[in-house]
């Protein structure tokens, strides 16, 4: 079976938007959640995607941009919600309860931090950069746990969700509705990012390194700029999944998170842009039908995933458009 | 702040330091020869630990817990070597990322599902329980000093493995030239299924040995592999010398971090904050030593340079 | 043709792999429109010299002149920048892309484009312009868009010039470009090579001495990363050091 891979983009977004308003005249919210949840899950891979499917950078520690997406939402809601003053020598603020701004601050900070992150990890390749980006993501964890000014270990709960001007982000078909547009959004960017020159010279630089430099260019910044640009959107999407739960944790930074999201990836394809769409879904979907079955279900999912790595290269779409994805 | 005290910590550290090094020398020992990165060596870890907490629970005997946890580990490392590991080595690096990933899933589940979610308590056993007075009139566990002594022997005696041996030979030659080794009749499948062992072995013993002072619990092995990934990437990957300096530099100086810095903080700072900050930036400590000796060395202390 | 200003000139390079001398005072230059080949018998340390002119190696001591600017101190695609066309031994290719893409790399490398997010590179004319004609001057209009995995050996030699060539470069290295192919092909190469001449220099390491034989101005010869002679190809054939090298006698 063989289908064009643009039928099948278009059938999940429709599918994705349709559900949860099928859920809504039904009147079955939690499903409108879960969908909401795995298009937020779906946004964090479209970011990891950009370095790990077409980059071919295996970042282990993505959960870094996710948390401090999660946590910059946290912050900033937390000092508004208890009135007090945010002061970090240079600027003081009394927090905010709006989304945009929080997303504004949580892809600022994401960023920055892949900045920095990128300059160090990217001086290496390989197995280096898989334990590296692992470590990070590990330091942020430890330092969330010891953070205790913002809950520790506990994290922080955040009473009332984000505010959106003219919508009202509580009704949950609203805030799924936010999510889906962000989501597209960042999908029709990404589309385009793929096919400009840079995408053109990412793209040739998983392919051969010394190529893309023999070409006049420098291999450093085009990765260094991939992995901005990938931090930033994980960020964001972490400061939604904030906003989803009302809570943040440091589990956000875990490294476990940085592997679902890997694996997120690799169940719908890598290096394609749809895969970490369907990926979500699927996962999401496993997670609620088989988390419901028995609570050893990780059990399945690691046997699920095996399957995959060993014997079907090329996740869902691979399988469903008979080709191959990137290899990475 | 009293030397004891130092003396104390310093000591400390080395324990956690040689543990690390039985976990960083089976990854790093299987990554130098084999090429692969097995994110599930956590689990052996754990399987060591589980292994000797039900054995010594069900005879009473520590050093019988010992040996179910070395052979546990080993038969362990052995299974999945066979039936899933081999087919990774000339796999791309995210394929054995996502394979010994799922390794994780199914062990740490299985494992809550053959023994719940509570943790098992190892005891020490009375011949090693209780202080020993050291030199200077320091008391200190002796238990810990008998770690301490049991990590150096393991370090001396791989390095006479792999220094003196036949198989340490067939081991340095396969780190540099696979088809020739193969070419000159050593069974390469064997030799690499004997290291994958031996590196779950080692890793067992640690969860064994360290079980016996932490709980045993699913998850004990994830937080020791990503340290045992910071020890060789200071260390160099694929050098056991690099995997024993890294591991006491790590073990030194989360230790001793966890300890001083708050108390140099209190020095600037007024006490609680001090406390406060001193413990979150000493969580950080060794992620900066990391850095640090990456800007220095992309490729390690003791990396072969590319 | 030697009084003219070389366009690249490579003055005393050295480097040492342990005991190991790989370039022991290398000098040489490379004249506007001529093709100065690169001999010599394996393990002399060509590849070595190719890397330390293009950048991928530091020399211990030494410098790489380009235009009379001292390119040393420059990183590969800053080198590529200015003007240093490379192709390798084993080709670097964009192996899952088509033969269309892989030139569009090349213009955007010559047009320092990759800084452009939104608009496509297959639509943005002057990028399709400048791989088009590179594809072109090779003789590889007609593949296109096949994908690079399914190109012949041949073809893949093709385009490895047409990257270079995208970037008009002002001396072309090629590190071995017949290596692998067959007679005819080997051929339709030369013919090639030759032309190209006029566009920028080649420094040429080859191994095929037909070919070498054919387009060479000059040649120079190196062993054990020393160059014993430079000179004419019957200057070349009739030197005893040169016989001595590859032959091993003395007579």
């Amino acid at each position: 079976m063989r289908i064009a891979e643009h039928w099948i983009n278009g059938a999940v977004l429709i599918g994705i938007a349709a559900l949860p308003l099928w859920a809504l005249f039904i009147d079955e919210p939690f499903t409108i959640t879960l969908v909401t949840r795995a298009v937020i899950l779906a946004l964090a891979a479209v970011g990891l995607n950009i370095v790990l499917g077409f980059g071919g950078l295996v970042s282990f520690g993505h959960a870094v941009f996710f948390g401090l997406g999660g946590y910059a939402m946290g912050i900033l809601a937390y000092h508004a919600q208890t009135y007090t003053v945010l002061d970090l020598g240079f600027f003081t603020t009394e927090g905010t309860k709006s989304m945009p701004i929080i997303w504004l601050v949580a892809m600022g900070i994401s960023a920055i931090a892949a900045f920095f992150i990128g300059l160090l990890c990217l001086r290496t390749s390989g197995v280096y950069f898989i334990m590296i980006t692992l470590a990070f993501g590990q330091m942020f964890y430890y330092f969330a746990i010891s953070w205790a000014q913002y809950g520790g270990e506990d994290g922080l709960s955040i009473y009332v969700r984000n505010g959106f001007p003219g919508l009202n982000t509580l009704v949950p078909i609203q805030f799924f509705g936010i999510c889906f547009a962000l989501l597209c959004l960042v999908l029709i960017l990404k589309a385009r990012l793929q096919r400009a020159p840079f995408g053109l010279a990412l793209n040739a630089l998983r392919q051969s390194e010394a190529r893309v430099a023999t070409m006049g260019l420098n291999p450093m910044r085009i990765k260094l700029l991939a992995f901005v640009l990938s931090g930033a959107i994980t960020g964001l999407a972490g400061a939604l999944f904030a906003d989803l739960n009302r809570f943040v944790s440091p589990a956000m930074f875990s490294w476990q998170f940085s592997g679902e999201l890997i694996v997120l990836i690799i169940i719908g394809g890598v290096g394609r842009l749809m895969g970490p769409v369907i990926g979500a879904c699927v996962f999401v979907a496993l997670e609620h039908f088989l988390g419901g079955l028995t609570d050893f279900w990780h059990v399945y999912l690691g046997l699920i995933l095996l399957g995959i790595v060993l014997f079907g290269r090329g996740g869902l779409l691979g399988l469903l458009t008979g080709k191959e994805g990137a290899h990475v | 702040m009293s030397a004891i005290l130092i003396i104390e910590q310093v000591l400390n550290g080395l324990q956690f330091g040689v543990m690390l090094f039985l976990m960083a020398a089976g990854l790093t020992l299987i990554f130098g020869v084999m090429g692969l990165i097995n994110l599930a060596h956590g689990s052996l870890y754990m399987v060591g630990a589980f292994a000797a907490a039900a054995v010594a629970g069900a005879t009473g005997s520590f050093l019988l817990g010992l040996v179910a946890a070395l052979a546990a580990a080993a038969l362990a490392g052995t299974l999945i070597e066979v039936v899933v590991i081999r087919r990774l080595y000339a796999a791309p690096h995210l394929d054995q990322v996502l394979a010994t990933f799922a390794l994780i899933l199914v062990f740490s589940e299985g494992t809550r599902w053959i023994f719940g979610s509570f943790p098992l308590f190892l005891e020490i056993p009375d011949a090693l329980s209780g202080p020993v007075t050291l030199p200077g009139g320091i008391e200190y566990p002796l238990y810990r000093l008998t770690l301490i002594g049991i990590g150096l022997a393991i370090a001396v005696g791989l390095w006479a493995l792999i220094e003196r041996t036949r198989i340490g030979i067939q081991i340095r030659a396969g780190e540099n030239d696979r088809e020739m080794i193969a070419a000159l009749g050593v069974d390469i499948s064997r030799l690499y299924t004997l290291i994958f062992a031996l590196g779950a072995a080692l890793a067992g013993l640690a969860g064994a040995l360290v079980g016996a002072i932490q709980s045993v619990q699913v998850g004990m092995g994830e937080p020791v592999l990503i340290l045992a990934f910071v020890v060789i990437v200071i260390g160099g990957i694929g050098s056991i010398r690099g995997a024993f300096i890294g591991a006491l530099l790590v073990g030194l100086t989360d230790t001793l971090g966890g300890v001083f810095l708050p108390e140099v903080f209190k020095l600037f700072m007024e006490p609680g904050a001090a406390q406060k900050s001193g413990a979150a930036i000493a969580s950080m400590g060794i992620y900066i030593l990391m850095g640090c000796v990456l800007v220095w060395r992309p490729t390690g202390l003791f990396g072969a340079r590319p | 043709m030697s009084d003219a200003a070389p366009i690249l000139e490579t003055r005393h390079l050295s480097k040492s792999f342990g005991a190991l001398k790989a370039t022991d005072d290398v000098s040489i230059t490379l004249q506007p429109g001529e093709i100065h080949a690169i001999i010599g018998p394996n393990g002399a340390g060509k590849s070595t010299l190719i890397q330390q002119i293009c950048g991928a190696l530091r020399p211990d001591t030494g410098n790489v002149v380009l235009d009379g600017r001292d390119i040393s101190g420059l990183s590969t695609q800053a080198r590529a920048r200015a003007g240093l066309g490379r192709t390798f031994q084993v080709s670097q290719l964009c192996m899952e892309d088509s033969v269309l893409e892989n030139a569009l790399l090349g213009a955007v490398g010559a047009q320092g484009a990759a800084w452009r997010f939104w608009r496509r590179a297959l639509e943005t004319a002057e990028l399709r312009a400048t791989a088009e004609a590179a594809l072109a001057r090779v003789g590889l209009s007609d593949e296109a868009a096949t994908r690079c995995a399914n190109l012949s050996h041949g073809a893949r030699r093709q385009l490895e010039v047409a990257m270079a060539l995208t970037l008009r470069p002002r001396a072309f290295i090629m590190d071995e470009p017949m290596a692998g192919m067959g007679a005819a092909g080997s051929k339709r190469l030369t013919g090639l090579l030759d032309g190209l001449r006029q566009e920028a220099p080649i420094l040429l390491v080859e191994h095929d001495m037909d070919a070498v034989f054919a387009l060479a101005d000059r040649i120079s010869v190196l062993v054990y990363g020393k160059i014993i002679a430079t000179g004419s190809a019957q200057e070349i054939r009739s030197s005893r050091a040169v016989r001595e090298a590859y032959l091993g006698d003395a007579e």
